[in-house]
């Protein structure tokens, strides 16, 4: 991209809410924007899941949504690869803008938008087939018929997930057979074999062990140079661990007619968040005083 | 009387015990408990499959004419040409087959669906849907036989192969529904997703990660769908017009006497089912490993 037209870019980044009046941590002009949410919210049938969420996600960091249960945090993330889309009942309010387009524009298909954005899942969740299958699956899915080709892929996506040395010599045994860490890397290994643009993660680490939730860390630091990362995560000191930017989304609860919904309380640099909370419910939260 | 019979017990099995394992261990225990059962799972075991060994022996049995009820030398000769002496036994027996692989095709295909249904979805009626599959395993043969065919003459259907058909797909399709709903139950969610995300679209998805994934289900569904329908009776006796299955043929015989060739005919079933049962064994075996 021309400087230009990355200071453009730069001049027309919307805010995040709760920073709009400080302007010493206005993200330096370097920063491109991947995903632009405005006031989005999702329901499932008639429930608010999240209401009003506004946030800018950029490239090559790591951004990480913390924040107590039913606060919406895993379901805005779904909606970046449209994966809510699977839900009968679940529809979306607002915009979310995927490099400058719409991502949930009529003529955008979401198997394209899916492919250019993978996601981890919660729990390791390799297919029941050999480790080698679950890694060539997507490109196989996306048209790679050639063995050279697809074992060249397989072999580098290990590498990336720092699992190549583990299973190099049992490409052929089955990705059920390995540890909880080894198989949330080949689930990532998987992930990156299409190439995507994104990685999403939703709680990747939540049922490792440290050291396995260690090595995901790393990793994913690794990773952040080639890709924007977005994690859910219930561990707060994962989130300053790895990340660059948190949101914080909290539960609001209505007394009226005493139905809840998630919302985006505040959103900065991890360290401002952490360190210098704007809102008292972020700082209770950080502080661990609720949630 | 406690310390006699642990002390004894400790005879009998310690030097076979430290010979085995040329080490402590443990006593087994509740060895009588142990013999019991075994004996007593044998009994049921061959009270269950007496009537299947008398069939495999009779169709050996080298009988004058139709009454091949008293055991009169060993030949094989049933088992060659002679297996076609009677036309109207061998047209039966196609009929059934043709029955039973039909109704296995169709059940397997919409039970399938039903059950991914059932399992996978949340939905208004979801709750009597599932009752009605149970209903209609539950409900007495005799029942879904008079009704179909009440059925079948109000549409002034004419009764034959088709209708047997028709029928057959109807109460094989809730066997077939209920075991796949069982296996989408425990399907991981995650896994489907995970494939749409790495860019399938809903049919490459269904095929490469639904499908292997319940399949065990979809096949003892099929198998469970094959041995109902080869075997029924009540209810086709009731649609089946003037076509003649394997069951009929045998009902109508069984005045004029059984000839041999229904005790082979019977034997080669139940020979395959074995077969297809040992296999899928050995798949699921394969499959879990």
């Amino acid at each position: 991209m021309e400087q230009q037209e990355r200071d453009a870019v730069a001049t027309r980044l919307p805010e995040p809410a709760v920073l709009a009046d400080k302007p010493a941590e206005v993200p330096s002009k370097h920063l491109v924007p991947v995903f632009d949410v405005q006031n989005v919210s999702i329901f499932y049938g008639s429930f608010r899941a999240v209401t009003d969420v506004s946030l800018t996600i950029y490239e090559n960091e790591i951004t990480a949504f913390i924040g107590s249960s039913g606060s919406g945090k895993s379901t805005v993330l779904r909606a970046f690869n449209r994966m809510n889309d699977l839900v009968p009942s679940a529809h979306m309010d607002g915009e979310i803008d995927y490099r400058g387009e719409s991502l949930y524009a009529p003529n955008v298909s979401p198997v394209a938008v899916r492919r250019r954005i993978g996601m981890v899942f919660q729990k390791p969740n390799p297919f029941p087939k050999s480790i080698y299958e679950n890694v060539a699956y997507g490109p196989r899915i996306n048209g790679i018929r050639k063995k050279s080709q697809l074992d060249e892929i397989v072999e580098s996506s290990l590498h990336k997930a720092a699992l190549w040395d583990e299973v190099k010599n049992r490409l052929g045994a089955s990705g059920l057979g390995l540890s909880g860490g080894q198989a949330q890397r080949l689930c990532i290994a998987r992930t990156i074999a299409v190439e995507p643009d994104v990685v999403l993660m939703d709680e990747p680490a939540s049922a490792l062990d440290p050291i396995a939730t260690g090595r995901i860390e790393d990793l994913m630091h690794e990773l952040k140079s080639q890709y924007t990362i977005v994690i859910v995560t219930h561990n707060m000191q994962q989130a300053t661990r790895v990340s660059d930017r948190t949101a914080f989304f909290s539960v609001l609860v209505n007394p009226d007619s005493d139905t809840r919904t998630g919302v985006l309380v505040e959103y900065g640099p991890t360290q401002q968040i952490f360190e210098n909370p704007h809102d008292r419910r972020t700082e209770a939260y950080v502080t661990g005083r609720i949630g | 009387m406690t310390v006699d019979i642990d002390s004894e017990r400790a005879r009998d099995s310690a030097p076979a015990v430290v010979a085995a394992r040329g080490g402590v261990r443990r006593r087994p225990r509740r060895r009588w408990g142990d013999r019991l059962l075994f004996a007593w799972t044998w009994l049921i075991i061959i009270w269950l499959a007496l009537p299947i060994a008398v069939m495999i022996m009779f169709s050996f049995n080298n009988p004058h004419g139709r009454f091949n009820f008293t055991w009169v030398g060993f030949t094989l000769k049933w088992y060659g040409p002679h297996l076609l002496d009677y036309p109207s036994l061998t047209t039966a027996m196609e009929n059934s087959l043709l029955v039973a692989f039909a109704a296995t095709v169709g059940s397997v295909v919409l039970g399938t669906l039903v059950g991914l249904a059932l399992g996978k979805y949340r939905f208004r009626g979801l709750g009597t849907a599932n009752l009605v599959q149970f209903a209609a395993i539950s409900a007495p043969d005799i029942v879904l036989a008079s009704s179909l065919l009440a059925f079948f003459v109000t549409l002034r259907v004419p009764l034959g192969l088709p209708t047997i058909i028709v029928a057959h797909i109807m109460f094989c399709l809730s066997f077939v529904a209920v075991t796949v709903r069982a296996r989408v139950l425990t399907l991981d969610r995650s896994l489907e997703e995970a494939a749409r995300d790495l860019g399938a679209g809903p049919w490459a998805t269904f095929r490469l990660v639904t499908l292997p994934l319940i399949f065990p289900g979809v096949l003892a569904g099929a198998l469970l769908a094959f041995a109902i329908s080869i075997d029924d009776f009540v209810v086709t006796s009731f649609v089946s017009g003037s076509t003649q299955t394997f069951p009929l043929w045998i009902w109508s015989a069984t005045r004029n006497g059984l000839p041999p060739q229904v005790d082979v005919l019977g034997t080669l079933i139940f020979v395959a089912g074995l077969i297809i049962a040992a296999t899928s064994a050995l798949l699921g075996r394969r499959g879990t490993r």
